[in-house]
């Protein structure tokens, strides 16, 4: 027990940056360079904890906020979700409903955050921000509807548990539609390529980067470590719908996690490097047929 | 009983000093303000032990009026909806003090007071009254108290004519209401409530059509959709403490009138609870779009509430459903979610309704796009604001969360219940319930963003001040009510345990469970509360050790960025209202848009109406009047006529009675 939630605790102050240098490795590979090492993203999180701050004089304390709520929402979050077999410390029957809310709290104080500073670009990205949440919020209630009653419990512990290797053989179908529609939640929620594009340098096109343009230093590593973190949580659901197993050894357990983690961080660099960007009036349009999926995903559980 | 009793007289000689003290507007706020806060701790002191000891006071004294006694009775029902009506009138009393105290230079207020006092008091009736003659008395009195009040900047048209709207959608309610409770009455033949229980074994049909009548009498009262038209135009025109009153009291008589209507009946079928939950939740939803688009502060609070009430009833109608199919656990949460939201959105509705007051005290407008960069320059009066938007988005660890946690619990245990296509309707239900969450975020962070945020976007906004004491503390209670009902929610439910014992009897074994489950939600309020206050620390000793430069906004290389380039109320809920929105519900928009090579002046404009009210209720009242002008002989104008109209009513009254009698 000691060592599982030893295990998660590392897991989710250690791990996080290295999905974020996974995924610029894999796109420089595809590209053909070299690219940045693995760890740059640490060096990078470093460097902005040793700088200072800049900080508009139109900002009030709300601007400082949005850094807070947006670190220390993922954090409590990962509190709350089993990392493959290695359950999560804190359950009880309704947290899934607490999970969905915290990022909306993280969202109320990241918009209000970017409005505080009275730009129109960060007032368009705020905007988009939280209408599309509106569009991926009911693909992922959809899917914890599905994996509530294929599980019969109301916690995240229970939802991920052991009875997914059964249900993936009588529910498969319902499950793979699952998987594609939690991965394109997890795409849109961590502003990846084809819905944003974490790189771009025209901030008329972008959501959560033009959202943190003015942060800076320690306000913007906390960030983007909290951005690696939602990363991970997000992500730590699918892992755990694709690889169900429970081999009994909390180090084995958290190896297989890992290695899960970084699969779909390689996954999410081979789609950023195949994909364009998609135009911004087209995202609603796929955001609602996943919706759509996971409907069907629900109904073929129903039957 | 008798503490109640003393509390209303108390309010009634209140109004009735103010009046006497007239233009000496000091003597005559004393007056009432005293009367209310005394009454207030007479209802607590009445109240409290009520809700712990659950028991059911009953008085009844014989009066002149026909038709029954003037019968009382205070259940846990009615002690649950008392309860806020002693917090929130005095603390509005408070802060409408130093809110109207410039335009008491110029008017006489005690008019405004002695209303204020009766609108409490006939508040208080209704919740107490078990006789219908008393209930319809008090009622009416209600209505018309809150009419004054709400036209109280009568000389301009737009107030006017809400207010006319109020009094005639009311009116229209009082008579269902009346019919409901005659039907009832002819039924069990007494005007007591007390002598209503052969009406629990009232058929089916009887049934549905009482139901319907209340329904529809007190839904109007409370703003279940379809019949809230009314509410987002007089609630905004209203003082902001009389809105505040209006949408955090007024439409709990509403919610009141429904619960004890289903008390009196027979145990409602499934399909009632269908019915009521689906009513809910497009309420919900219509209240949450339509706010998302509103400029105007106190409008889009108004819309709000609309919402907040579907939400409401969303919880009764699952309650319902839930009793009916036997399954107790739905029930308990659905019921417990859905009064502790009632007793939540008093408080917070409350507060941001003073909270908007403030702003429009400060600025001289509503108009969200007249304020911006207001948390600056009044920094007390914006933390509370934006501390009550976050209650109101239902977002952890307030206590709008918690409430909404508990129904979202019942949706989901009752998905897994259900089978085939009603788990598929819940799973619906569910899921747009989350979308109302997701549109609740666009709707406060575009409020708090565009008044309180960014740049000063007019001259008004540049000069405003912050809120006086007097204003600021009864905010401060009421978001610290907001708190700890968020931290402590399962202390809260054991309060409400006697009023779920009344509406769910099935459920009361599931009730500790239920409330056990919630203190995890405040266990983890406080974690979340700990955790922001330790980052938030880490953050502030860092910005002390290290270099901070202040600079001006990143506008791409512009450097001299203004507020007329800052996203507007419009643009920020444009993307929304555009993709997500139904042709109907669009705002309409009037644009001038560039031709020439050089364009002249360019305007773009945007007013959202009310769609239920312009394309249907309107259209088909017209089409009535035009009917109806046919009849118009009828009205002479000259009083002998209507007095002759009166002597022919009560001739024909009085032959039908004695042929009656004759058994003809």
């Amino acid at each position: 027990m000691l060592l599982q939630l030893l295990l998660h605790l590392l897991i989710v102050l250690l791990f996080p940056p290295l999905l974020l240098g996974v995924i610029t490795r894999t796109k420089a590979l595809f590209a053909g360079r070299k690219g940045p090492p693995l760890l740059q993203p640490y060096y990078d999180l470093h460097r902005l904890w040793q700088k200072g701050f800049v900080i508009s004089r139109t900002t009030t304390w709300v601007f400082r906020a949005g850094p807070i709520v947006g670190l220390t929402v993922p954090l409590l979050a990962a509190l709350l979700i089993p990392f493959g077999a290695i359950p999560a410390p804190f359950s009880f029957n309704g947290d899934l409903i607490l999970f969905v809310y915290l990022f909306a709290l993280a969202r109320f104080f990241t918009a209000s955050s970017a409005l505080d500073t009275g730009s129109s670009f960060e007032g368009m990205g705020a905007a988009r921000e939280v209408t599309f949440a509106c569009l991926v919020e009911p693909t992922l209630l959809f899917a914890l509807i599905v994996l509530v009653r294929l599980s019969g419990g109301f916690s995240l512990n229970q939802l991920l548990g052991k009875h997914l290797v059964t249900s993936w053989q009588s529910a498969g179908a319902s499950l793979l539609l699952l998987v594609i529609a939690l991965f394109v939640v997890l795409l849109v929620e961590n502003c990846r390529i084809p819905f944003d594009d974490p790189n771009t340098h025209l901030e008329l096109t972008m959501i959560h980067e033009v959202m943190v343009l003015d942060h800076s230093g320690p306000a913007f590593a906390m960030i983007l470590y909290g951005a690696s973190l939602k990363l991970l949580v997000l992500g730590a659901l699918l892992v755990r719908l694709l690889l169900p197993w429970d081999s009994g050894n909390p180090g084995v357990d958290a190896l297989i996690f890992m290695a899960g983690m970084l699969g779909i961080a390689v996954t999410i660099g081979v789609i950023e490097s195949v994909m364009a960007r998609l135009q911004l009036v087209r995202i609603p349009q796929l955001l609602i047929g996943t919706t759509m999926i996971s409907i069907f995903a629900l109904v073929l559980v129903l039957r | 009983m008798n503490l109640l009793l003393a509390a209303i007289a108390l309010l009634m000689s209140g109004a009735l000093m103010s009046l006497i003290a007239g233009r000496r507007q000091n003597l005559a706020y004393t007056f009432a303000l005293t009367a209310i806060s005394g009454a207030a701790f007479l209802i607590a002191g009445a109240v409290m032990p009520l809700l712990l000891h659950p028991q059911t006071l009953i008085a009844s004294h014989n009066w002149l009026v026909p038709g029954g006694t003037f019968a009382l009775s205070v259940d846990p029902l009615a002690a649950f909806f008392l309860l806020p009506i002693a917090i929130l009138p005095p603390l509005a009393a408070i802060y409408a003090g130093a809110y109207l105290k410039d335009d008491g230079k110029s008017r006489n207020l005690a008019p405004h007071w002695a209303l204020y006092a009766l609108l409490m008091a006939s508040l208080i009736m209704v919740v107490m009254a078990a006789n219908v003659l008393l209930f319809i008395a008090a009622w009416e009195i209600m209505t018309i108290s809150s009419f004054f009040l709400v036209s109280y900047d009568h000389q301009h048209s737009e107030v006017r004519e809400a207010a006319w709207l109020y009094l005639l959608v009311a009116h229209f309610g009082l008579l269902l209401i009346t019919a409901f409770f005659l039907l009832a009455g002819s039924h069990c033949g007494s005007l007591n409530f007390v002598d209503f229980a052969p009406l629990t074994q009232a058929g089916p049909t009887l049934t549905a059509i009482l139901f319907l009548l209340a329904l529809g009498g007190f839904g109007i009262k409370a703003g279940l959709f379809p019949f809230f038209v009314w509410l987002p135009a007089a609630h905004p025109v209203a003082p902001s403490h009389v809105s505040a009153l209006m949408s955090g009291l007024v439409v709990n008589a509403g919610l009141y009138g429904v619960l004890r209507a289903m008390l009196l009946l027979p145990p409602l079928s499934a399909l009632w609870g269908a019915i009521i939950l689906t009513l809910g939740l497009l309420g919900a939803l219509y209240g949450i779009a339509m706010a998302m688009l509103q400029k105007d502060v106190k409008r889009c609070l108004a819309y709000s509430t609309v919402e907040n009430i579907g939400i409401i009833f969303m919880g009764i109608g699952l309650g319902v459903l839930a009793t009916a199919q036997q399954l107790p656990v739905v029930a308990a949460l659905a019921f417990a979610g859905a009064l502790l939201h009632i007793w939540n959105h008093t408080l917070f509705k409350g507060l941001l309704f003073l909270g908007a007051g403030t702003l429009l005290h400060a600025t001289g407008t509503r108009n969200l796009d007249q304020m911006g960069g207001l948390l600056k320059r009044m920094p007390q009066a914006g933390l509370l604001i934006i501390g009550g938007s976050v209650a109101l988005a239902a977002l952890p660890p307030l206590n709008g969360f918690a409430s909404e946690w508990l129904i979202y619990l019942g949706l989901l245990h009752a998905g897994v219940a259900m089978s085939g296509v009603s788990a598929l309707g819940i799973s619906m239900v569910l899921v747009l319930f989350g979308i109302v969450g997701t549109l609740a975020v666009v709707t406060f962070t575009r409020l708090i963003g565009i008044a309180l945020l960014g740049e000063a976007r007019s001259p008004a906004a540049a000069k405003a001040h912050d809120a006086t004491p007097a204003m600021l503390w009864p905010m401060r209670l009421l978001l610290l009510g907001c708190l700890l009902i968020g931290l402590l929610p399962q202390l809260t439910l054991h309060l409400l345990t006697p009023v779920l014992n009344q509406m769910t009897p099935t459920a009361v074994p599931e009730l500790n469970a239920t409330f056990a489950q919630s203190g995890q939600i405040g266990l983890w309020g406080m974690i979340l509360c700990a955790a922001l206050i330790i980052v938030a620390l880490l953050l502030t000793a860092l910005q002390r050790r290290r270099p901070t430069t202040p600079a001006t906004t990143w506008g791409c290389g512009f450097p001299r960025p203004t507020a007329r380039m800052a996203y507007t109320a419009e643009s920020y809920s444009g993307i929304a209202h555009h993709h997500l929105l139904p042709q109907a519900l669009q705002p309409k928009l009037s644009t001038k848009r560039p031709r020439s090579l050089f364009p002249a002046t360019v305007q773009f404009f945007q007013h959202s109406q009310e769609a239920l009210l312009q394309r249907c209720y309107q259209p088909l009242f017209s089409a009535l009047a035009e009917r109806c002008v046919r009849l118009r002989w009828l009205q002479q104008g000259k009083q002998h006529l209507y007095l002759l109209y009166i002597f022919i009513c009560c001739a024909g009254l009085m032959l039908w009675n004695i042929l009656a009698d004759k058994g003809l």
